[in-house]
C-alpha cells in the first residue's frame, strides 16, 4: 500500500515484530535429543521427508539427495516416520 | 429514524442534535476511517448501524467487515490497521469481554486503533444499563482509556483519539468510553466542525510498521523473556509520553475548534477547594449541579472529573487534591474483594502527598441505578459535615444502597469500615 505513512516511533519502542529469517529465535537444534541420520544407500529420493519436515530443516541437493540442517532440526522424527524405505534412523544425542 | 435539525454557521460549523452513538459515527466519518469491523451489541449497536448506513449511501468511503463475534471484530480491525488502514470498532459489556484477548494483542502490537466502549453492566443477571465495570476491566491492557461526560465530548474525544493513538510518541490503541443510554441513546446538540478544518488538523495515518506481503514483517513471534519484559517497559514509556500528547492535543483542539477540556482531568471549581468529588462519566454533570448548589450555600467544594483512566492522571490528582481537606470518590464499579476503581487508583497519589485528606469511597449506580443531583448533594453535604464535626477519617467502601433496599442492608461490610486518624 503506497499511501501508508510508516513513521519511526519517537519514544522507546520495542514491538513484537520480526522479519522471518533462519534462526530468528536462536539455534533450535539444541532442543533435540534424538537426531535423524540419513542412510544414503537406502534413500530412494522420494522427497517425502523434505515435504513433511515442519521446520524446513531437511535440505535438498541438486541430485535430490537429502541432508539435515542440524543447527535447526528439533529432532521431532517426522522424517523417519514418513520414510517409506526406513532410510532415516533416529539416533540418541550425546 | 430520528429527525435531525441543523444550523449552518458562517464558519461552516454545523450544530446537530445527535445521540451519543451518532456523535461517534459522525466523528469516525470525519476522521476518514477506512475500515470498520464490528458485531452488534446493546447499547453500542446504533454506532455501527449508522456507519453501515453512511458507507452504504456513499457518504463515507470505507469498508465494513461483518464478522461472527467481537473477538473477530477487533481481530479484523487490528489486521486492517496493521496493513495501514485507519480502523475503528465499537462494543459494550459482554462483547468487550469476548474480545478481551485481542484487546491485549492490539496494544502489544503497538498498532493505533480506535474503539468506542459504550459502558454497560456485565451479566448475570442480564442488564443493559450503564455501569463502569466493563470499561475499567481493560485498564491493565495497554490501551489509552478515556471517558466522556456528554455527547459533544464524545464527538471531540473520538476525533482526538485518532490523533493521539497515531502519534509517533504513543503508537497505542485508544478506547473512548460513553455511558450506555445516558449518552448513547439520548440526543443533545453537537457541534460538528467543518470537514476541511478537520482534514487540516488530523494528519494522514501514521504507524510504526505495516504488515503487507511486500513488507515481509510478521507480528507475534516467540521472543526471549527479556525481550518480552522490555516490550512491557516500552508500553509504559509510551503511556508516559501519552500524558504529554493528550494535553497538547487538548490545547490544539481548543485553539482550532474552540473546545478545551483540561487534558487528563477536568477541574470544575476543584483547584483550591476544601472538598472535592472525584468522578467519571456522564453523571459528573449531576455531581456538578450538586456542587453548584453547595457552593451557593457557602461550601468550598468542586469536582475533579477523570477524563482519562489510562494513562492515569497521577500529577493532576496529586496537585489538585494536595490541599483538599476531604475527597469523596464516586465509583460506578467495584473490584470484588477490593474497592472502587477511582479510589484505588487515586489513593496511590494521595499516599505520595504530604497532606492526607479525609476520604470516603462511595459505590453507587451499579447496573444503571439512577443517582441524581439531589443524591449527590446529600452524599457530599453529609460527608463534609462529618469531616467538619469529627475530623479526618478513612471510609473506603461505602455502599450507596438503592432506595428500595436502604435500611435492610449495612452500608459498610466487615473489614471495610470507617476509621479516624490523626492528620499528618
Amino acid at each position: 500500500m503506497s499511501n501508508v505513512n510508516v513513521e519511526e516511533p519517537k519514544s522507546l519502542f520495542i514491538a513484537p515484530v520480526s522479519k522471518p529469517a533462519p534462526g530468528s529465535v536462536g539455534k533450535t537444534g539444541t532442543w533435540r535429543h534424538e537426531k535423524p541420520v540419513i542412510n544414503e544407500e537406502k534413500c530412494v529420493k522420494c522427497l517425502l521427508c523434505w515435504l513433511y519436515c515442519p521446520e524446513d530443516t531437511i535440505l535438498r541437493r541438486e541430485d535430490d539427495m537429502v541432508y539435515v540442517d542440524y543447527d535447526y532440526c528439533k529432532g521431532c522424527g517426522i522424517c523417519a516416520k514418513v520414510c517409506p524405505v526406513n532410510a532415516i534412523d533416529m539416533v540418541p544425542e550425546g | 429514524m430520528l429527525l435531525t435539525w441543523f444550523q449552518r454557521g458562517d464558519d461552516g460549523m454545523v450544530v446537530k442534535t445527535l445521540t451519543g452513538n451518532k456523535a461517534v459515527a459522525h466523528a469516525v466519518k470525519a476522521a476518514r476511517v477506512k475500515v470498520v469491523a464490528a458485531y452488534p451489541i446493546t447499547p453500542q449497536t446504533t454506532i455501527v448501524e449508522t456507519l453501515a448506513d453512511m458507507i452504504e449511501h456513499g457518504e463515507m468511503n470505507a469498508k465494513m467487515i461483518r464478522v461472527e463475534s467481537e473477538h473477530s471484530a477487533l481481530a479484523a480491525t487490528l489486521g486492517a490497521a496493521a496493513a495501514g488502514a485507519r480502523s475503528f470498532t465499537a462494543t459494550s459489556s459482554h462483547g468487550l469481554l469476548l474480545m478481551h484477548e485481542v484487546v491485549w494483542w492490539t496494544a502489544g502490537a503497538r498498532i493505533p486503533v480506535v474503539m468506542s466502549v459504550v459502558t454497560r453492566a456485565i451479566g448475570p443477571p442480564w442488564n443493559i444499563h450503564v455501569d463502569h465495570n466493563d470499561i475499567w476491566d481493560q485498564r491493565d491492557s495497554g490501551w489509552i482509556i478515556s471517558i466522556a461526560e456528554n455527547n459533544q465530548e464524545v464527538f471531540d474525544l473520538t476525533l482526538q483519539a485518532f490523533r493521539i493513538s497515531e502519534d509517533p510518541r504513543v503508537y497505542l490503541p485508544m478506547i473512548v468510553g460513553l455511558d450506555g443510554f445516558i449518552l448513547s441513546h439520548t440526543v443533545a446538540p453537537v457541534d460538528i466542525p467543518d470537514q476541511e478544518k478537520i482534514d487540516q488538523w488530523l494528519p494522514p495515518r501514521r504507524q510504526p510498521y505495516v504488515i503487507t506481503p511486500e513488507s515481509g514483517v510478521v507480528m507475534g513471534n516467540l521472543a526471549a523473556d527479556e525481550d518480552y519484559y522490555m516490550m512491557r517497559y516500552s508500553i509504559q514509556t509510551a503511556m508516559v509520553e501519552a500524558k504529554k500528547v493528550i494535553s497538547e492535543v487538548d490545547d490544539e483542539y481548543g485553539e482550532v475548534f474552540g473546545r478545551k477540556y483540561g487534558g487528563l482531568v477536568e477541574c470544575f471549581h476543584c483547584d483550591g477547594s476544601k472538598y472535592n468529588i472525584v468522578i467519571a462519566g456522564s453523571w459528573s454533570g449531576d455531581a456538578k449541579e450538586a456542587v453548584l448548589k453547595l457552593r451557593d450555600e457557602g461550601y468550598s467544594v468542586g469536582v475533579l472529573r477523570v477524563r482519562y483512566f489510562r494513562p492515569w492522571p497521577d500529577e493532576e490528582i496529586r496537585r489538585l487534591l494536595s490541599t483538599s481537606k476531604g475527597v469523596l470518590f464516586i465509583d460506578r464499579s467495584i473490584s470484588f474483594g477490593g474497592k472502587g476503581h477511582l479510589l484505588t487508583e487515586a489513593m496511590t497519589n494521595l499516599a505520595e502527598s504530604t497532606n492526607l485528606p479525609a476520604v470516603r469511597g462511595v459505590i453507587a449506580g451499579l447496573g444503571g441505578v439512577d443517582v441524581g443531583a439531589d443524591e449527590f448533594y446529600e452524599l457530599t453535604k453529609s460527608f463534609i459535615d462529618e469531616v467538619e464535626e469529627n475530623g479526618p477519617f478513612y471510609d473506603p467502601l461505602y455502599w450507596h444502597i438503592p432506595q428500595v433496599y436502604r435500611g435492610k442492608y449495612p452500608e459498610r461490610l466487615p473489614g471495610y469500615g470507617k476509621f479516624s486518624y490523626e492528620r499528618r
